[in-house]
């Protein structure tokens, strides 16, 4: 039998193949299998045990509530940020286009220290603050501007290059049949980019509930009040608690499997739908 | 419907796209916008749209100045040369999309949109496939749709820019003669943007000859032929 010019020989095929499930297995798949494991090693009456310990529970509400703040903000900016950009012409548009990339260049810790340099005692806007009992620095307001700022990027780099693509035609269409801007945003543009949205909103989930690093800066690490999911774990595990620190780095690694299972499922669900309308 | 083009121009960073262009198309005409690439041509069918707006000069409707007026509130249907349909709707909902968006009290009923649609499928000769999408038409069907759909709201006249461009011979052949009955049929003012020269000279009432911004001749067919206006026409139409 003639194989295809582009297929390589059984050989290399074979070794490929091996060599790719290897690296999954340990980069990926072995890493995430260890986590859940580690979780559930006392059982799991002892992972629900340390899930309800007061902290813990203070820990999962606080991480939800922020990506449930950081999360709708960001993508109503991202799709504002991406139909400026790619449905307009203007002065300063690769400014712009950079602005947005800009959390992706800075690292978490410098992105959560900028908060503590303009919003901390020592800052330039602290001390008004401070006379006017407002707090930022080590509370929720800071948690969810730190989570905001680095998770920014994340629909607007999904949806900038989809509607470029998509070019402007359709939304010229809408107007010259009367459509507003407001009815040409909702019936053609949006339906257009919902599924790139609906990725770019599950990555910002995930990426919201486990940021780490500008977050761990503004947060001031207080026990059950200003302590997310990833910060809890951390303090677990620097305490020797391993079992604790795995039972709650293994629901946090659930939620993140959530929004891929759920993105799985609404891509299945509608795939014919999708391919009907050559998407 | 007659339309009033006096001394529009447009310039792009610098470059100049349209020079001071007058015209005056009589109501009921055909008329085609003919000229090389980087004449102007679909630079002018766009500001005549309100699409893209000139830097000085008027568009009047019927006399009444139109300059300033958005695209939304000029009535015109407009085809894009690549037929711009929305790909997430079906066809029925395409061409009920300019009807659907209107504000309440002048909207028609869901019954009357549904049988305009209806009649719009079979003046373009689509009838039974309004519950398609566009990916699943052919170039030519699509391209009925996108006429169907400008047609929807009884636009005061009808800009079409490079209708044909984007297909095969003899669907070109088949399309451009529904095109024409269709204008016969509804004595709708329409110009379309060509750069094809015997296109425009088996389709139009009257040809506009543009080049680098300028109108060079605006005649009939036969009397362009009869009578060049410019070398350029007369090179051009070689």
């Amino acid at each position: 039998m003639r194989r295809h010019p582009l297929e390589p020989s059984l050989l290399v095929k074979t070794a490929l193949i091996v060599i790719a499930i290897a690296y999954v297995a340990f980069v990926l798949l072995l890493p995430l299998a260890s986590v859940f494991v580690e979780g559930f090693s006392r059982g799991f009456s002892g992972w629900l045990e340390a899930i309800r310990e007061p902290d813990a529970l203070a820990a999962v509400k606080l991480t939800l509530l922020v990506a449930a703040i950081s999360v709708p903000l960001n993508c109503i900016f991202g799709v504002a940020a991406s139909w400026t950009v790619a449905k307009h012409d203007f002065r300063g548009k690769a400014f712009l286009v950079s602005l947005i990339d800009l959390p992706f260049s800075v690292s978490p810790v410098v992105s959560g220290l900028i908060y503590v340099l303009l919003f901390g005692a020592g800052g330039w806007i602290g001390p008004w603050l401070q006379e006017h009992d407002i707090e930022i620095i080590f509370a929720l307001p800071g948690i969810v501007l730190a989570t905001i700022f680095v998770t920014f990027p994340f629909v607007a780099r999904e949806l900038i290059p989809l509607m470029e693509s998509q070019g402007r035609d359709e939304e010229e269409a809408a107007l010259s049949l009367g459509a507003g801007g407001w009815q040409t945003f909702r019936r053609v543009t949006l339906p257009n980019i919902r599924w790139g949205l609906l990725y770019g909103v599950l990555l910002t989930n995930a990426r919201a509930m486990g940021e780490f690093g500008a977050v761990s800066v503004v947060s001031g690490h207080i026990r059950g009040e200003t302590n997310t999911m990833p910060l809890h774990i951390e303090l677990l595990y620097n305490d020797y608690n391993l079992a604790a620190a795995f039972a709650v780095a293994s629901l946090l690694a659930g939620l993140a499997l959530v929004t891929l299972v759920l993105r799985t499922i609404l891509e299945w669900r509608h795939g014919d739908a999708l391919a009907a309308r050559g998407h | 419907m007659t339309i009033n083009i006096d001394s529009i121009s447009k310039s792009f960073d610098g470059h100049s796209a349209l020079r001071e262009l007058s015209l005056e198309i009589e109501d009921g005409t055909f008329v085609a916008l003919l000229g090389p690439s980087g004449s102007g041509k679909t630079t002018l069918l766009r500001i005549i749209a309100g699409l893209a707006y000139a830097n000085s000069g008027h568009i009047r409707f019927d006399g009444d100045d139109v300059t300033e007026v958005p695209v939304q509130q000029r009535n015109i249907g407009f085809v894009f040369q690549n037929y711009a349909l929305f790909r997430h709707m079906t066809v029925a909902d395409n061409i009920a999309f300019g009807l659907n968006v209107m504000k309440r009290r002048q909207r028609p009923a869901r019954a009357d949109i549904n049988a305009r649609v209806e009649e719009l499928l079979s003046l373009v000769r689509l009838d039974g496939l309004g519950k398609r999408y566009p990916a699943q038409l052919s170039g030519g069907q699509r391209q009925r749709v996108a006429l169907a759909r400008a047609l929807a709201r009884k636009p005061r006249f009808l800009l079409l820019d490079e209708p044909f461009g984007a297909l095969d011979a003899k669907v070109r052949q088949e399309l451009r003669t529904a095109l024409r009955t269709i204008h016969d049929q509804l004595g709708l003012t329409s110009i379309f943007v060509t750069h094809d020269q015997e296109e425009a000279f088996a389709l139009a009432d009257q040809i506009a000859i543009l080049s680098d911004g300028r109108i060079e001749q605006y005649d009939s067919p036969d009397a362009i032929s009869a009578n060049p206006a410019s070398d350029f026409v007369r090179e051009f139409l070689e």
